[in-house]
């Protein structure tokens, strides 16, 4: 209880000073697109918050401020074709947006450790190359009820261990809805995939939150600017080096040189025999014109 | 300002040369394309063969189409396409000049010219409530000399003037709780009965002065036993209908406005007459038939409302209206089937054993039963009357019957197809006859004369004439062979009516057609449905001594639960090989790249239940599979839900019987559309067959990029629901469309991105590493077209040749999807000024030349546009590099240019879908576009820079080589003696 206490008030201050900072520059802050957030900065004391928060998974709202609210929503995981059991859980602000929009912000993941059971059952996916599972709800404001739809991703399991076990969310938002969990490992994941056991089995979190952008406006043109365009359109083009420019005509003359030179040398030779083969051809062909000259 | 003009000048002659990649010459057009016109099964139809002038028959149909055909050839003499939502009620011909149609459920009422189908008049009416829509034209019913059209639709009934369609009167039934059923004017009067059911149980007649639409009498009647179905009138004042019950027929006689019932049990026709009853509802004057399961009932009506029957008749197709002929004289027709033949009978209503005439007709085997007849008479040459009929057919083909033989008939299943596959045709045996060559030299050598006159400018007009003839006529495009080029295919098409049809790509004549036997209505399958059509069997190995077959998926009932059918057909005999009657049902069909010895293609069909089944049932395919097990992934749309799933084989199905071919899923990924603020409107993914012929792309400053090009992306757009409706029911604020690029193995979403402001419908393409799609954007209030390309950047650092030399670089190593994509995304959007039906793009044998979209316009064209124009890289200033690589300056607006239809001066009625089919020759391809009509076109999209033209002069060619041979040998011969002579000087 007395735990659970300072924590409030350590909380209360975080959000008196968050509040405060959002206050003085809410007119102009733009939606932030991409976070990336929580990633090993949260992992050393992850013990420290396992122990101190260790909740049932479901998400509990404190709701201190009308304008953000902390929140909190589990992620589940399942080995090969189990069942979903918690796994973590994910942190965060709700922020409500002066027209009524409300977004994640400071998204933060606290990972729950592998247990022995869990061990056993991922070794068993390694060996097996099968999927380790994960989900999260749909809606982070929901209460849990049966009839809820999950966002599910899957990666194959030897994708995960190197050292430790790198892991890599991306969590496509809608508002406080969840569209979609990208989950796999932070690189690559080379094809013959190797059966390979982690150092350690500790879990390296990194997580993405991703709003949709908005897409290109089509082109709009007014006579003037399309003026201005030309107008400043007068730079010269870039010089170009000498053989750029000139290619087509240099090797065409290059190739007229060495046929030239070809030529020089057969010449020669070709005087020699030419005047080889002289009398032969004289005796068909009759007296040559310097002979027949009178 | 000079400079602005000089870039503008620039452009317009860089863009003229760009252009003309597709545009044809008028004399070309009909050389490489075909044009059919349809216009779909009929549902009415009216003759008009009075007096002088062409015999005609109007007729309404399905695709909502509006034609006059000659009645001697079965040709379209004027035709008219109505909206998809214009379905047409009634048509009739009034003053014997105007075609009236009846249409949007009784809300609009056209005139239409009947020489040349110029509309005259239309008219909207206006009811409040939806109900059955009724056209009736008395015949002698004038006010101030005006035949009237009496409508009655959406609750009302309107008296409509037949010269310029102005409502003369209107009586609102809608405040009534009367459902209308009949509108009965008899003849030489002026009232109108309106008869209607109130409930179920009560019978309401109304009678209607109509010269004004007063009101004169209203009267009702309870029937406490209720009724079923619908009434017949059976004469002026006698009605038929079926009571709540079905074994009851009960007369409805309301003459002078007193409502009597009389009850008859239908066994006291028929002994057993358990099953399905059911009033036919033709028009017979005094008869009326009942169908009691496959028998019909004839009875008739005497004045007392007793009833007798007249005929029975076994298994009868069907029966149309009766036609009065002669004074008082009335017939009707009667269809049956006997021995593979059609037996038209034309009964005559009053004397029943009289035949006017009985022939028996050869329609052949493959057009099914009659579902249709429409009659009409003629006098013979001796002065007696002869009848011909109009029959519709299970495949919805149109035949006229006449004197015991089929005059013409129209193929007009084709007007509905449903999928289209390509098969080639057989090889050419070796051996072809001298003899034959031979008799053709003579032709050969006056058509290359003929030819090479026209070259060189010394061809007459009839000679002109003659080479144009000859190059339609080109007897090589038909043949049944397989060409050097891939021009001639065959054209696999399955229809609605489940027939399935090969069309020769040369000319678009029918080879053959086959009214699939597993399609066809049974015990077993009670609705049919042909779903799509694959290709089975391509033999390459045994080209010569194997057919190639298709695959025809279908499903018995409208819901995807319904347990499915297969059936197997030669595409050169068009035999049916075999087919099965499934236990599952089909949602998915995913053709795996994966073939057996016998060169049949591996099927996963999906059920709803998500189980894989494995087609062909083979030990040999199974142990294919198996190997490929684990490497096999599909998604699934839940388009309602607004969840897409993935999903990968898991292990066989546990079920009572083992069944090895039948496979578990287990999901791996969802994505879950938030429902108040997404719907899934559009999937579109890349052709399975799409060759692509290079990952990299060349840029500007040569540098290199490489395409991200993955067989698993779909693209997927989602709209907002409150603007998933017509355009202009939101607001622009309330409007957004949301595209997205997912990879179907691992679920990612690669790329996300929204149009604030825009709305759907969505058409898209997806081919190689990009996606084009159309929609509205309500803050221009315009259309537009975007273009995403997806890039990969994992493999972006392999420029350096040296590390290509030193073999350095990853182009080799293998893509796993699970790796983290490094995509780059480019996208631009362009305003285009069409609406559009359907986009496509052309494809070709192994992927060089450059892309055209094919896009359906919402005029029923087929457009052609560069890919070219739809680059993210267009800029306001393209660098000189830049315009060397091919970009085109940006614009706002893509540009429709006019020589760049395809389809140049035809339209495809009702366009629906557009196929391109690689030919052999690289640079060409084959563009199908079917709606109500076909049309095929050959295309080369930059051109055909690989063979020489088909009129290209070989002759010419070879004059001028034998003249220059000659020269040569002249010249030398010459110069021999230019030298002797020099010599002996």
């Amino acid at each position: 209880m007395k735990q659970t206490i300072k924590i409030r008030c350590e909380l209360l201050l975080l959000l008196s000073l968050f509040i405060s900072s959002s206050l003085a520059f809410q007119s102009d802050e733009l939606l932030i697109e991409e976070e990336d957030l929580g990633s090993e900065g949260g992992f050393p004391d992850l013990a420290h918050i396992r122990s101190s928060s260790s909740p049932p998974p479901t998400r509990k709202r404190y709701s201190e401020s009308d304008q953000d609210s902390k929140i909190q929503f589990s992620l589940e995981h399942a080995f090969g074709d189990s069942d979903f059991s918690p796994a973590g859980i994910f942190n965060a602000r709700l922020k409500t947006w002066n027209h009524g929009a409300q977004t994640l912000t400071k998204l933060r993941f606290s990972r729950n450790d592998f247990s022995e059971v869990e061990k056993e059952k991922f070794q068993n996916l390694l060996k097996g190359d099968d999927f380790y599972r994960i989900r999260l709800a749909s809606n982070v404001l929901s209460s849990p009820s049966p009839g809820r739809e999950y966002v599910i991703s899957s990666v194959k399991a030897r994708c995960l261990p190197r050292e430790s076990l790198d892991e890599h969310f991306v969590i496509h938002m809608e508002g406080v809805n969840i569209l979609a969990v990208n989950y796999g490992a932070p690189g690559a994941c080379p094809h013959p995939r190797q059966l390979k056991l982690p150092a350690k089995w500790s879990f390296k979190s990194h997580t993405v939150l991703k709003n949709s952008e908005q897409a290109p406006r089509a082109p709009v043109f007014s006579e003037d600017i399309l003026g201005e365009t030309a107008e400043g359109e007068v730079v010269p083009p870039p010089e170009r080096s000498f053989w750029a420019k000139y290619w087509m005509y240099l090797i065409p003359l290059g190739l007229i040189v060495m046929n030239a030179i070809t030529q020089a040398m057969n010449m020669p030779e070709e005087q020699g025999g030419g005047q080889a083969q002289q009398p032969g051809a004289a005796v068909q062909r009759g007296p040559t014109p310097a002979v027949r000259r009178r | 300002m000079a400079m602005a003009i000089r870039v503008f000048l620039l452009s317009l002659l860089f863009l003229s040369f760009t252009d003309h990649s597709f545009s044809l010459y008028e004399d070309q057009a009909g050389l490489m394309d075909w044009h059919q016109q349809y216009i779909g099964k009929v549902k009415h139809a009216v003759f008009h063969t009075q007096k002088t002038g062409k015999k005609r028959v109007v007729v309404s149909t399905e695709e909502n189409v509006l034609a006059s055909l000659d009645l001697r050839h079965g040709q379209i003499f004027w035709r008219r396409v109505l909206g998809a939502n214009d379905a047409i009620d009634g048509v009739d011909i009034v003053l014997g000049k105007y075609v009236i149609t009846l249409s949007s459920e009784g809300s609009i009422l056209r005139a239409w010219s009947l020489p040349d189908g110029q509309m005259v008049w239309e008219s909207f009416l206006q009811g409040s409530k939806p109900s059955k829509s009724l056209l009736s034209i008395p015949i002698n019913l004038t006010v101030d000399k005006d035949n009237v059209i009496l409508v009655f639709g959406k609750g009302c009934l309107h008296a409509v003037s037949s010269i310029d369609g102005v409502v003369l009167w209107k009586k609102d039934f809608s405040a009534e709780s009367i459902e209308v059923q009949q509108i009965i004017q008899p003849l030489g009067n002026d009232k109108i009965y309106v008869v209607g059911f109130v409930g179920s149980s009560q019978f309401d007649v109304y009678q209607i002065n109509a010269k004004n639409g007063e009101l004169i009498k209203h009267t009702s009647a309870a029937f406490p036993d209720g009724f079923f179905g619908e009434v017949l009138s059976v004469s002026s004042d006698m009605l038929v209908s079926l009571d709540s019950t079905k074994s009851i027929l009960v007369t409805i006689n309301f003459q002078n406005g007193e409502i009597s019932f009389k009850k008859t049990h239908i066994s006291e026709f028929v002994e057993d007459h358990s099953g399905i009853v059911d009033i036919l509802p033709s028009k017979l004057s005094g008869v009326f038939a009942v169908k009691i399961n496959t028998l019909l009932v004839f009875i008739r009506v005497t004045a007392e409302g007793v009833l007798e029957v007249v005929d029975k008749i076994n298994n009868a197709a069907a029966v149309s209206d009766a036609l009065s002929f002669s004074e008082g004289q009335q017939a009707f027709a009667l269809v049956e089937h006997v021995d593979g033949k059609v037996l038209l009978t034309l009964k005559c209503s009053h004397d029943w054993n009289n035949d006017l005439l009985k022939e028996s007709v050869e329609v052949g085997h493959q057009r099914g039963l009659v579902h249709k007849v429409f009659i009409n008479n003629y006098i013979r040459t001796d002065r007696s009357y002869g009848f011909r009929a109009l029959i519709v057919m299970e495949d919805y083909s149109l035949l006229l019957l006449q004197q015991g033989a089929t005059v013409w008939s129209r193929e007009e299943g084709l007007a509905s197809i449903v999928d289209v596959t390509v098969s080639e045709l057989p090889v050419e045996k070796a051996g072809v006859s001298v003899a034959k060559v031979e008799q053709n030299l003579f032709e050969w050598l006056k058509g290359h004369i003929l030819k090479l006159k026209g070259t060189l400018m010394l061809a007459s007009s009839e000679d002109i004439a003659a080479i144009q003839g000859m190059r339609l006529k080109s007897s090589e495009k038909s043949k049944m062979t397989r060409d050097h080029n891939g021009f001639r295919k065959l054209l696999i098409l399955l229809t609605r009516a489940g027939k399935l049809y090969a069309l020769h790509t040369g000319d678009g004549r029918v080879v053959w057609s086959l009214l699939l036997p597993s399609l066809r209505k049974s015990g077993s399958c009670e609705h049919p449905t042909g779903l799509s059509v694959y290709q089975w069997q391509v033999p390459h190995h045994h080209a010569m001594d194997e057919n190639p077959s298709v695959l025809v998926v279908g499903q018995c009932g409208p819901n995807s639960d319904a347990s499915a059918v297969l059936s197997f057909v030669d595409t050169y005999t068009g035999k049916e090989l075999n087919s099965l009657g499934l236990v599952h049902s089909v949602a998915q069909i995913i053709p795996l790249p994966f073939t057996d010895s016998t060169e049949q293609r591996l099927h996963l069909l999906v059920d709803t239940n998500k189980h894989a089944h494995l087609y062909p049932r083979t030990s040999e395919a199974i142990d294919i599979f198996q190997r490929e097990f684990s490497n096999i992934y599909w998604y699934s749309v839940e388009a309602d839900n607004g969840i897409i799933r993935g999903h990968v084989l898991n292990r066989n199905c546990i079920d009572e019987v083992v069944d090895e071919f039948c496979f578990d899923s287990r999901e791996l990924w969802s994505i879950v559309f938030p429902s108040e603020s997404e719907k899934i409107i559009a999937t579109v993914t890349r052709k399975l067959n799409e060759v692509v012929h290079t990952q990299a792309k060349v840029v500007a400053d040569q540098d290199v990029t490489y395409k991200y090009i993955s067989k698993n992306l779909l693209f997927v757009a989602t709209a907002t629901p409150k603007a998933s409706g017509e355009i202009g029911t939101a607001t622009p604020e309330e409007a957004s469309l949301v595209v997205y690029l997912i990879n179907t193995v691992t679920g990612r979403i690669l790329h996300r991105m929204a149009h604030y402001g825009s709305q759907g419908p969505v058409h898209a393409v997806f081919s190689e590493n990009w996606v084009v799609y159309h929609y509205f954007n309500l803050r221009a209030h315009r259309y537009e077209m975007s273009v995403i390309e997806i890039y990969d950047q994992s493999r972006a650092d392999n420029k350096d040749v040296w590390k290509l030399v030193f073999g350095k670089h990853n182009l080799t190593s293998p893509i796993s999807l699970f790796s983290r994509p490094e995509v780059i995304v480019k996208s631009q959007s362009y305003y285009f000024t069409h609406s559009v039906k359907t986009i496509a793009v052309t494809s070709t044998a192994k992927g060089i030349t450059s892309k055209q979209l094919l896009i359906g316009t919402i005029g029923d064209q087929v457009l052609a546009l560069d890919k070219r124009y739809l680059d993210p890289r267009r800029s306001v200033n393209p660098t000189q590099a830049e315009r060397e690589e091919g970009i085109i300056p940006l614009t706002d607006s893509l540009p429709i240019i006019p020589q760049s239809y395809v389809t140049h001066a035809l339209k495809v009625e009702n366009l629906r879908g557009i196929v391109t089919v690689p030919a052999k020759l690289e640079s060409t391809t084959l563009a199908f576009a079917y709606g109500v009509d076909l049309f095929l076109t050959r295309m080369a999209p930059s051109r055909t820079y690989d063979s020489l033209t088909e009129d290209f002069s070989y002759a010419l060619l070879l004059i001028t080589i034998v003249a220059l041979i000659a020269a040569i040998f002249v010249t030398w011969v010459l110069s021999e003696r230019k030298e002797l002579q020099d010599k002996w000087r």
